[in-house]
């Protein structure tokens, strides 16, 4: 049997009679600082003198040292950042005790695996709320699935490979639009909104609203078999059978980007979260990082000695370190630290993972064949030993989603979709300003407009997001020689010279080409000119060096002395 | 008569007014007679002298001797005033003093216009009040009687002296002010200032004395307050017995802390390098004999006043070999390297000691001869420090005792070595050595063997770091499954693994990987510009190569690029191409105050969003840097303002808080126009 708690240290504590198993399962209900202010707390005090000296997690770079022989301006410069930094990251860390909630975690007993639990002894143990959020769809016709969750969590997409199209809201389990697109689909994905989900089907990409009308069919995207929706960016990033990686504003409804990566048929695909780069996976083993700004890979690591089946990234929140987990035909799993390129620990599966998928609290699932595994601790540098909970479904596992803020994991598979349950996967605390789940219609509609207004622009998509923040220390032929290229012609240049045109016969071929002649090449001859100048100069001195070494010092008048 | 001219002349003017044409040449004759028109003296042209006028002086009574005399003497004076200096000069200096005036003016403002350009934010009209509520005190203060019943009112309220308003300070300030009178307050702040001053005064004056060089003022100021405190301590021993029980203490401690340490005993860095000169110089010499005497004074036992004066002075006298005081030698045979590291050079030195004696030998005296001979030339020297003298002689003696152990040849040699150590004194440790070296000597062959070992490792490590394949075909740890089908055994899995290889014989990941990546660094290496022409200043033809002398000549290289940010990454391949796009949108200038660019780039490290900020830092932050207010009136600055603000000091606050009532009634005076 199970038990649920809302606090992790008091349930603990106390375990009930059934104490199989102390399932702390978290499913958010608190708002974020912005949102609401004011918690009154016992030792309020303490918390906040705790704070006072601000941690690791809240840190803004580093601190700038008054050089000693500073000018006042400078020094005073300095000391106005430095101050105001301080405070915001002091202000930052006082209002983190606004996030009183934990993530929830699955405990056995002794001797007992966690993943030998089934999913059905852990929605009995729960409450009724929670208990509902395992459930599967037997969608055996169109099977198998892929699936997407919305930013805010609240609403479910599914699209099956024979074409079945449904998003539902899915803990109310209602069914917003269903329908067949009567073509093969690839891959679904929610766009910036719940209104809006792009469907890459047969040939084309297509976007549909969430009543399942169709609004657009994008035809310069064609044969799409991942896609990748940027959030802050509005870019829906396409990665083709043609090898073509496209990028799609939906805010304007442009292309930004096509590149053509030349590596082949594109369908291993994953985002990094921190810095907005796109991962591709390719047959040869290799993992390449791309941008929309540049025609060639950012990176290419070479991760596996078999084809790359599934990767994903990861930033983990309040840490340095950015997390990329692949899995490869030659059946290892392996972390990498995407800052430094370098794996940090990689592990043995016998049937080797073809779809991955990371929590946001850290959790990383892995489908091998028909059942879903989940690794705890995966991010570390220690190697897991065995999987903190395990599934197994009917049919070939196709898709995996974490749901946002909730503590559960979405997989689409041959026989449908199945919702599981995941303790301690999502994020108890959520940003209310940026994706709340328990928005309205009004509050959404103005998130749209002020994301829309805060949109980062598709060029400054780089390995470091921090680039905009530095002086950019070029020289100035360098830079020149980029607006050149952006331009196509050089701003800086003169003009062709043209002779004006003149009567009397003065305008003749030979006139004109005589008049071209006097002032081509007016830079090298001035230059001649110059250095001509110079060392006539020279030889002038010198000779007058000598004259005088010759005659002394003697001048004209000395002629006239007796 | 004269009136009669001037109108003639005005209406002869107003003629000529009338009729300008008609101008009349004046005539201008030279000529002695009395003209109609002109004022004519005798002796025109002339020039007036002082003295003509002073003449008339002298003959006045009126006037005074003392002018009289000013008079006289000014006349007798030849002296000439100086010249007025010209328009130009005059003007500039003028224009000089105007400047100043002005820059003195107008530099009163340059405090209040730095700060209001530091300001955060200034907020226009400048002197507003602040909003929001007011303490009564306040806004009673600032009212004004102005009708005639208020001003009756005001009259008869104070005219029964009953409180007009509620006091202006709180309980707290009152008590506070009552607590202790402002003379009071006067004497004891002097008192304090007074005894600052003091502490300061002594403070220097202990600097200036720490920081003289001269070691004779040091002595004789050390001298000098030993006599003091002995002068005290027997004014102590009368008066207050348990004071200078107390003193005794402390000098019996201070015996023992140099009892137990080795710090005058000549041992010494600056005591050995004495040691040397010793023997040439006397300073030298009774420097070390100082330090001795130095020891002998400090581990001296305390007189302790006893009826057997005699035997007390003796053992005064007594003095205690140094070696009491060495810390025992470990030699330990187990562990013979704490000794190696200190013999170093010593094989140098034994050979030279050993040629020196041989040297010696060769004279044909007998060892025992020199060492004597040896002595008897100190002892001549160093009359004065007999006793001292045989004190170290004990000790070397005791130590080459110690070290007996040694067979035959060591030990005449040591027994040798003696009278060189008591030349150039006290090398005791090293004789000690020497008695360790054969040991220590082997030693240094393990290490060195073993640092050999460490610098020929490292070379394979770097080897290794550049090992694709190794990276590639690392162990990766197997994940056991509990419930699951899935498990492999062992065997299992390296027949997978066998598999797996036979399935990727055909392509071989890696090595293409290391292609591109070779590829990838080939292309950025910049191209060598080969700007030979064959045939020119040589034979052509077919098979020839240009010589070398113009390969180096007309071969350019350029610098090479800085080395690839995936140099120590040998599976990843970085694109070392700029992203242009962000370029554009960087700051590519230096701000001004800032010196490089890592200030700058620290300085706009805090976000200002409110993504990443709470409300009231962001509103802090993006706080407008002017504000005003609609519909007021921005009136300049008046120098009265900040002039005021300035001149009241604190005191007059203070004065005038005592009294509030005071306060009030200046108000009321100050605001009457």
């Amino acid at each position: 049997m199970l038990v649920f708690g809302f606090w992790t240290t008091k349930i603990c504590n106390t375990r009930n009679c059934f104490n199989k198993i102390v399932l702390i399962a978290l499913f958010s209900l608190t708002f974020h600082c912005n949102g609401f202010a004011s918690i009154v707390c016992p030792d309020l005090k303490k918390i906040l003198t705790k704070f006072d000296s601000p941690s690791r997690w809240f840190m803004l770079g580093k601190k700038c040292k008054v050089p000693a022989g500073a000018r006042e301006r400078l020094k005073e410069a300095i000391a106005i950042s430095e101050a105001m930094s301080e405070h915001a990251q002091k202000q930052a860390a006082r209002y983190d005790l606004l996030l009183p909630e934990d993530a929830g975690f699955l405990e056995g007993d002794e001797d007992e695996d966690t993943n030998t639990i089934s999913q059905a002894d852990i929605a009995d143990a729960v409450d009724i709320t929670s208990g509902s959020k395992y459930f599967n769809l037997h969608l055996s016709q169109f099977g198998p699935y892929r699936l997407d969750y919305s930013r805010t969590g609240r609403n479910l997409l599914v699209g099956g490979k024979k074409g079945h199209v449904a998003c539902i809201d899915w803990q109310t389990k209602d069914l917003k639009c269903e329908m067949n697109v009567m073509e093969t689909v690839n891959d679904v994905k929610w766009l910036h909104t719940e209104a809006m989900f792009a469907v890459a089907q047969k040939r084309w990409l297509y976007i549909y609203d969430s009543k399942g009308v169709e609004l657009h069919c994008v035809k310069k995207f064609n044969d799409v078999l991942r896609m990748q929706f940027l959030p802050y960016h509005f870019l829906l990033a396409t990665a083709s059978a043609t090898g073509f990686l496209q990028y799609l504003d939906v805010s304007i409804g442009k292309e930004v980007a096509a590149i053509c990566t030349k590596m082949g048929r594109l369908d291993v695909m994953a985002q990094n979260p921190h810095n907005a780069v796109i991962h591709l996976g390719h047959p040869n083993g290799t993992v390449s990082l791309w941008s929309p700004n540049q025609k060639e890979s950012l990176v290419k690591m070479l991760c596996h000695r078999g084809a790359v089946r599934s990767l994903v990234g990861k930033d983990k929140i309040g840490d340095t370190a950015l997390y990329m987990v692949t899995s490869g035909l030659d059946r290892k799993l392996k972390v990498y630290d995407i800052r430094a390129f370098k794996p940090l620990h990689s592990c043995f599966l016998p049937a080797g993972a073809s779809c991955l998928s990371l929590s946001q609290r850290g959790l990383l699932s892995a489908a091998t064949g028909e059942i879903v595994q989940v690794y705890q601790n995966v991010l570390g540098s220690n190697p897991v030993s065995k999987p903190y909970m395990a599934h197994r479904l009917r049919g070939q596992i196709w898709g995996l989603a974490y749901c946002p803020f909730e503590d559960v994991l979405g997989i689409g598979h041959g026989e449908g979709f199945t919702s599981m349950i995941v303790p301690g996967a999502g994020e108890p605390n959520f940003d209310a300003l940026d994706t709340n789940p328990y928005r309205s219609h009004k509050q959404r509609q103005e998130w749209e407009v002020k994301a829309l207004l805060e949109k980062v622009q598709p060029e400054l998509i780089g390995l470091d997001p921090g680039q905009l923040s530095k002086v950019d220390q070029a020289s100035f032929e360098q830079r020149h020689k980029e607006q050149v290229e952006a331009l196509g012609f050089d701003p800086l240049a003169k003009d062709k010279f043209k002779p004006k045109t003149k009567k009397k016969g003065r305008s003749s071929a030979g006139a004109i080409e005589k008049r071209k002649r006097k002032v081509a090449h007016e830079d090298q001859r001035d230059e001649i000119r110059q250095s001509v100048q110079e060392r006539t100069e020279r030889e002038k001195e010198l000779k007058e060096k000598s004259n005088e070494k010759k005659l002394g010092n003697k001048s004209t008048l000395d002629r006239f002395r007796k | 008569m004269q009136n009669e001219n001037l109108v003639q002349i005005s209406f002869f003017n107003q003629l000529m007014l009338v009729h300008p044409r008609k101008k009349q040449n004046e005539r201008s004759e030279a000529s002695v007679q009395v003209s109609e028109y002109f004022v004519n003296a005798e002796g025109t042209g002339d020039k007036v002298n002082l003295s003509d006028l002073l003449g008339t002086v002298e003959k006045t009574s009126g006037a005074s001797n003392k002018t009289k005399k000013q008079l006289r003497n000014l006349q007798s004076s030849k002296e000439t005033l100086e010249l007025p200096l010209n328009k130009q000069q005059t003007e500039k200096i003028q224009r000089g003093i105007a400047y100043e005036k002005t820059t003195a003016e107008v530099s009163c403002w340059k405090n209040i216009i730095l700060q209001n350009q530091k300001a955060e934010q200034m907020v226009f009209p400048l002197n507003q009040e602040s909003s929001g509520p007011k303490r009564v005190e306040q806004v009673v203060a600032g009212w004004k009687v102005q009708t005639p019943l208020e001003q009756e009112i005001f009259r008869l309220l104070h005219g029964s002296r009953q409180p007009v308003n509620d006091p202006v300070l709180t309980p707290v300030e009152e008590q506070s002010l009552k607590a202790m009178s402002l003379e009071e307050a006067k004497i004891r702040r002097a008192e304090l200032q007074k005894a600052r001053a003091l502490q300061s005064y002594y403070e220097a004056k202990a600097k200036r004395e720490k920081k003289i060089k001269s070691k004779k003022y040091h002595k004789v100021q050390n001298k000098a307050k030993r006599k003091d405190f002995l002068k005290q301590f027997d004014e102590m021993v009368k008066t207050n017995p348990e004071g200078a029980l107390e003193e005794l203490k402390k000098m019996e401690l201070s015996r023992m802390e140099e009892r137990m340490s080795l710090k005058h005993q000549n041992s010494g860095k600056w005591a050995k390098s004495k040691a040397i000169m010793a023997k040439y110089d006397d300073s030298a010499r009774k420097a070390m004999q100082e330090q001795l005497q130095m020891n002998k004074d400090l581990t001296q036992k305390m007189v302790v006043p006893s009826d057997d004066e005699h035997e007390s002075i003796e053992e005064g006298l007594e003095t205690v070999p140094d070696f009491v005081n060495d810390p025992e030698t470990v030699i330990d045979p187990v562990n013979p390297w704490m000794r190696g590291q200190l013999t170093h050079e010593e094989p140098e030195r034994r050979t030279r000691k050993r040629k020196s004696l041989e040297n010696l030998k060769g004279r044909g005296k007998p060892a025992s001869e020199v060492v004597e001979e040896d002595v008897v030339e100190v002892s001549d020297k160093e009359e004065e420090e007999d006793e001292e003298e045989d004190v170290s002689e004990f000790n070397t003696l005791f130590r080459l005792m110690r070290s007996e152990k040694t067979p035959g040849e060591e030990d005449e040699e040591g027994l040798l070595s003696e009278g060189q150590i008591r030349v150039r004194s006290i090398e005791d440790l090293e004789v000690l050595d020497e008695v360790v070296e054969p040991r220590a000597i082997e030693e240094p062959s393990a290490p060195q063997t073993a640092a050999a070992e460490a610098t020929s490792e490292p070379p394979h490590k770097k080897k290794r770091e550049i090992n694709l394949k190794e990276v590639l075909t690392k162990e990766a740890k197997a994940v056991r499954l509990p419930f699951l089908p899935t498990v492999v055994d062992e065997e299992e899995r390296d027949e997978q693994i066998s598999i797996i290889k036979e399935a990727f014989a055909g392509d071989d990941v890696i090595s293409d990987f290391i292609k591109d990546k070779s590829r990838q660094e080939a292309a950025g290496r910049p191209a060598v510009v080969d700007l030979t022409l064959p045939g020119w200043g040589e034979w052509g033809g077919v098979g020839l190569k240009p010589p070398r002398w113009k390969r180096k000549r007309f071969r350019i290289k350029t610098a090479p690029p800085p080395p690839r940010q995936d140099q120590k990454l040998p599976d990843v391949i970085i694109s070392e191409k700029r992203t242009a796009s962000v370029a554009s949108h960087q700051v590519s200038q230096l701000p001004f105050p800032f010196q490089n660019t890592a200030q700058f780039e620290s300085s706009i490290r805090t976000p200002i969003g409110s993504t990443w900020n709470t409300q009231t830092v962001v509103k802090n932050m993006t706080k407008p840097k002017v504000v005003t207010k609609l519909g007021a009136i921005i009136e300049p600055m008046v120098k009265e303002d900040f002039i005021k603000s300035k001149t009241t000091s604190a005191g007059d606050l203070v004065f005038l808080s005592n009294c509030p009532e005071k306060i009030n009634f200046i108000i009321f005076f100050c605001c009457k126009p």
